[in-house]
Formats: structure tokens, C-alpha cells, sequence
């Protein structure tokens, strides 16, 4: 298999998040701004990448009837070392995103990939597959979470972007903004998928 | 030649007369003299009068609002349907009544940069994303409202007194509807200086209170109505039940007199009358709009009443739009020929 092509498939070809569709809830809840967008995004690339690492090690004594028990314990073990990192080093972060970083546990992204990739894989494309749909997950948050921080709050990072005058958008900072914010992404993912799709059939049929 | 061949030939027939942009059906073919542009050219002319009296009854304000939510929401039309390479239908006017409808429902005060966003909302995420006209689940002015009243809650309930361009007894600050709700009667004959319900209704019903830019004038909105029903584009039920809904609900909560008043308030009559009646977000049988118009008349009166806003035309009709498929499919008529029901003749 291309490792180059199971690395960066998880970004644009295969988003998790525009594509797959998979976890869409942190997407709503936590990406009023930029700060939490992107910790909820970077939480979720580390635990997936570590996730898939470790079921490619271990999958092969794993009784195929308990797997899914198996997988959770290993993504709630990692989730809550990172937990424990954040509370340590950023306790407002922390509070911030309060409940939906154990969440992460349960995260659908997470388990498919584990389902799908690591547990039919060695270790190298696990990790690389991770890696790949973290970053992809990492960019959709930070997407969100910017054009969402920019209209809802008029900010960016916390610093103000337009200036006292501007008045903000709030549908864009409650979850019905996010969610029409989301179906426009996802079709403009769509539209520039099926764009190189096409660009790949005349290619190949000029080849 | 064999049936099959004959069949296929019609086939290709029909095709290539499609991409004639010919309509193929099957009979009757019976001629009508309507078309989308005509009943939404008309819808538009009903509107007008309204329209006209907000905006000599709140000045310029009003009237940049409403040139500039019909401007951008063609304008959005028109782009959208350029990226996408659909046929522009901008010349078919509903573009046009999205946009006079969206400035007439909000207030003559508003930013017109506000109209704008409510013009994309209703036009963009409301109606071209869900396909275009036909398509649309919610009325799309209702929407874009819905969505400038999340976004900018103060912007959209500041209520402005009109200029000095007429000279009327106009009323200052709050809206009828809103200085009942937290004031009471007492509150309400104060806002319109008042000593009895004759003069409150009065002024109720030539339009001489504070509200949304076009939603005042109960007597000029009628008048609209009663062409667009003499015209056949609108089921007289429709209205008359949904306002009815409100009288008789608010004669027993409260009294007949505040029943009075609260038909003629906030915007029911343009809703009753314009977005209820929407062809495309209302049932399709009249059965159907009967029950869409009542649970329409129901749910404002629940937010009047019991809810947070003042009024609640906005959100009953949105609300009621989402039941429009099931409604449909709960009065769906049994086609000719096919079982009777229990006890027919």
C-alpha cells in the first residue's frame, strides 16, 4: 500500500469530519472559538493516532467477540492521560471544553478507524492513517472554529478583528449557525472532491 | 414493428423533446392561463400598498430596508444560479416577494446591512441550497427573519417611531402586542393614548402603530388578500381560519375586546394572509391548509401568551412548515376508482 496515499487521504480525499461524517457533534458544541476548536482538534489526533498504534500491536490476542469492549478501554485509557495533561498544564482549557473531552471516548471517528484500518494493519500505516485523519479532523475544527469566531464574536485567537463597530452575528456562535456553516463546507468538500475525481478520469483515459 | 421497438421510439422521442425544453405529460392536456411569474407578479402588486403605507407611515428608513432586501435577495438568486449553472429564473418574481416580504417583517429601523444577511439567509441557505423555488421546506422570509432574530436580537426588536414625514398620532417605542404582554390593557390605552378599545382598534387598523415595517396596516394587508383571493391564488380558509384560531383562543383567555385587538396585531394579518397561504411550504390540499392554518393560529397564540416574545406569527408558521409533509400525507386524497371508503353512496 502507497503509505504516502494512507497518510494524506485523511485530509482532503477522505475528511473525517466534511467526508466521512463521522463525530460531528464536537463540530456544534466546542468551536465557538479558535482556541477550543483547535485543542478539541489536536485531543482528537493524538488519541487517534495513539489509538490505531496500539490496536495494530495488540489486535492479533484480542478474541474477535470482545474487540469493540477491548478498543473502548484502550481509547478511554488514552483520552483520560489526556485529561489529566490538560488539567495539569491548562486548567481553563480544561473547563472549557468540559464534557465533551470524555466524550472523545466514545467518538465515532475513533472507533471506525481502529475497526477499519488498525486492526487490519501493521503498525506503520495504523500510525500513518492516524496521523493522516487527525490532521484532516484537526483542519475541519480549526475551519469551523475560525469562520465561527470570526462572525459570531467578531475575534480571532481573542484578539477583535473588525473593531468596536461590528456587531456580531450571533446565530454563528449558537449551534444553528454551525450546522448550516457545516452543510456549506461539506458541499464545497463535496464539489472539489468530485473537481479531482474528474480531473483523475480524463487523465486516465488520455494515458 | 414490434411493440418494444415502438416503445423505444416514443422513448427517444420524448427525450429529444425534453432537450427541446418541451414539457412532456400525459393527458388531459388541458391549456391554463397561469404561470409562476404571472401569480408572483401579482402576489407582488398585493404587496405593494402595504408596503407603501410603511414607508410613508416610517420613512426612509423602511424604504432602504425594502429596496435593499429585494435587491440582494435577486442579486444572491442570480449568483447562485450562475454557479451552479441552473436557469436564472430571477425575472419570475419570487425572488422579488422574498425580499419584499423579509423587509415588510422587520423592523423600519433595522441596519440595511441586516436586510442583506436576512436576504442571504433566505434566499441562500433558506431556498437555493434545499433546490430552489418548489423545493424550500420554510418560507424563506420567515427564515431569514428567524435568523436576523437570533443573530441580532436588539437590532430586531427596537421599534422606532416614525419621522416627521406624517403627521399622525403615532406610536412611540414598544409594540402594541409587546405593551400588553408586559403592561397589560392599562399599558396598551396608554401607548395609543387611549380611553377606549374603539380608538385602540381604529388606529390598530389603519395602520398607525409601531411594528414591523410592513406588518401595520390591517385595512391596506385585507385589501391585498382579498385580490389575491379574487385572483384564485389564495384559499379564502386559509386566512379566515388561521385568524379566527387567534380571536376566539384570545376571547377565551382573555375577552372578546382583547381578542379584537390581538387579530389586528403584530404580524398575523400579513402572515395569515401571505406566508401561510406560501404555495410551496403550505399543504396542497385545502384540507390540509385548513389543519396547517389552525395549528399555525394555535401555536401563536401559545407564544403570545405563554412564551418569551411578544409574538409569535414567525415562528408558528416555520413550525408548521416543518408538519407540512405530514399533514400531506394525513389528508392525502383516495385516487378515482380506487377502494371506497366505509358508508359511501
Amino acid at each position: 500500500m502507497n503509505l504516502w496515499k494512507v497518510f494524506t487521504r485523511g485530509i482532503i480525499e477522505e475528511n473525517p469530519y466534511f467526508v466521512l461524517a463521522l463525530s460531528l457533534c464536537p463540530g456544534l458544541a466546542v468551536t465557538t472559538s479558535v482556541v477550543n476548536g483547535l485543542t478539541m482538534g489536536c485531543t482528537v489526533w493524538f488519541v487517534i493516532t495513539a489509538n490505531n498504534t496500539v490496536v495494530s500491536i495488540i489486535h492479533k490476542l484480542i478474541n474477535k467477540k470482545v474487540r469493540i469492549p477491548v478498543y473502548i478501554t484502550c481509547i478511554a485509557t488514552i483520552v483520560t492521560c489526556v485529561q489529566l495533561f490538560l488539567q495539569a498544564y491548562a486548567p481553563d482549557l480544561y473547563k472549557a471544553l468540559g464534557v465533551y473531552l470524555d466524550l472523545v471516548v466514545v467518538f465515532a471517528i475513533i472507533l471506525a478507524r481502529a475497526e477499519s484500518v488498525a486492526s487490519k494493519n501493521g503498525v506503520v500505516v495504523s500510525f500513518l492513517d492516524g496521523m493522516g485523519m487527525g490532521i484532516g479532523f484537526t483542519i475541519a475544527m480549526f475551519l469551523i472554529s475560525f469562520i465561527r469566531e470570526i462572525l459570531g464574536n467578531g475575534t480571532f485567537f481573542g484578539m477583535s478583528v473588525f473593531g468596536q463597530s461590528y456587531q456580531p452575528a450571533l446565530i454563528m456562535a449558537l449551534p444553528p449557525g454551525a450546522f448550516m456553516l457545516i452543510g456549506f463546507i461539506m458541499a464545497g468538500f463535496k464539489i472539489w472532491n468530485k473537481h479531482v475525481e474528474k480531473q483523475r478520469q480524463l487523465k486516465g483515459v488520455e494515458g | 414493428m414490434s411493440p418494444e421497438a415502438k416503445g423505444q421510439t416514443i422513448g427517444k422521442d420524448a427525450k429529444d423533446m425534453q432537450e427541446l425544453n418541451l414539457t412532456v405529460s400525459s393527458s388531459p392536456h388541458v391549456r391554463c392561463n397561469e404561470s409562476i411569474p404571472k401569480i408572483m407578479w401579482n402576489v407582488v402588486a398585493a404587496l405593494v400598498p402595504a408596503a407603501a403605507f410603511g414607508v410613508y407611515y416610517f420613512g426612509a428608513n423602511a424604504l432602504l430596508n425594502m429596496v435593499v432586501a429585494v435587491v440582494s435577495a435577486v442579486i444572491f438568486e442570480f449568483l447562485w444560479e450562475k454557479a451552479l449553472h441552473k436557469k436564472v429564473t430571477i425575472t419570475d418574481g419570487s425572488a422579488v416577494i422574498t425580499g419584499l416580504l423579509l423587509a415588510m417583517c422587520c423592523p423600519p429601523s433595522l441596519p440595511w446591512w441586516m436586510s442583506i444577511v436576512g436576504s442571504f439567509l433566505a434566499i441562500v441557505v433558506c431556498k437555493q441550497s434545499m433546490g430552489g423555488l418548489g423545493y424550500n421546506l420554510f418560507n424563506p422570509a420567515h427564515v431569514g427573519r428567524a435568523g436576523l432574530m437570533v443573530s441580532w436580537p436588539i437590532a430586531m426588536t427596537t421599534w422606532t417611531n416614525m419621522d416627521g414625514s406624517a403627521a399622525v398620532n403615532a406610536v412611540a417605542g414598544p409594540t402594541p402586542l409587546n405593551a400588553f404582554k408586559h403592561g397589560g390593557q392599562d399599558a396598551l390605552f396608554n401607548a395609543f393614548n387611549a380611553t377606549d378599545w374603539g380608538t385602540v382598534y381604529q388606529q390598530m387598523f389603519f395602520g398607525m402603530r409601531s411594528g414591523s415595517a410592513g406588518e401595520t396596516c390591517t385595512v391596506l394587508l385585507i385589501l391585498g388578500g382579498l385580490y389575491l383571493i379574487w385572483r384564485g391564488y389564495v384559499k379564502w380558509q386559509v386566512p379566515v381560519v388561521m385568524i379566527a384560531t387567534v380571536g376566539v383562543l384570545t376571547a377565551i383567555i382573555y375577552s372578546p375586546n382583547v381578542a379584537v385587538f390581538e387579530m389586528m396585531a403584530g404580524g398575523l394579518i400579513i402572515g395569515a394572509f401571505f406566508m401561510a397561504t406560501d404555495m410551496v411550504t403550505a399543504p396542497i390540499t385545502l384540507k390540509g391548509q385548513i389543519i396547517f392554518a389552525l395549528g399555525a393560529g394555535l401555536i401563536t397564540v401559545l407564544i403570545r401568551v405563554l412564551g418569551g416574545y411578544p409574538e409569535g406569527v414567525c415562528y408558528s408558521i416555520l413550525l408548521m412548515n416543518t408538519l407540512t409533509p405530514l399533514i400531506d400525507r394525513l389528508v392525502k386524497p383516495t385516487v378515482f376508482g380506487e377502494v371506497k371508503a366505509k358508508g359511501a353512496k
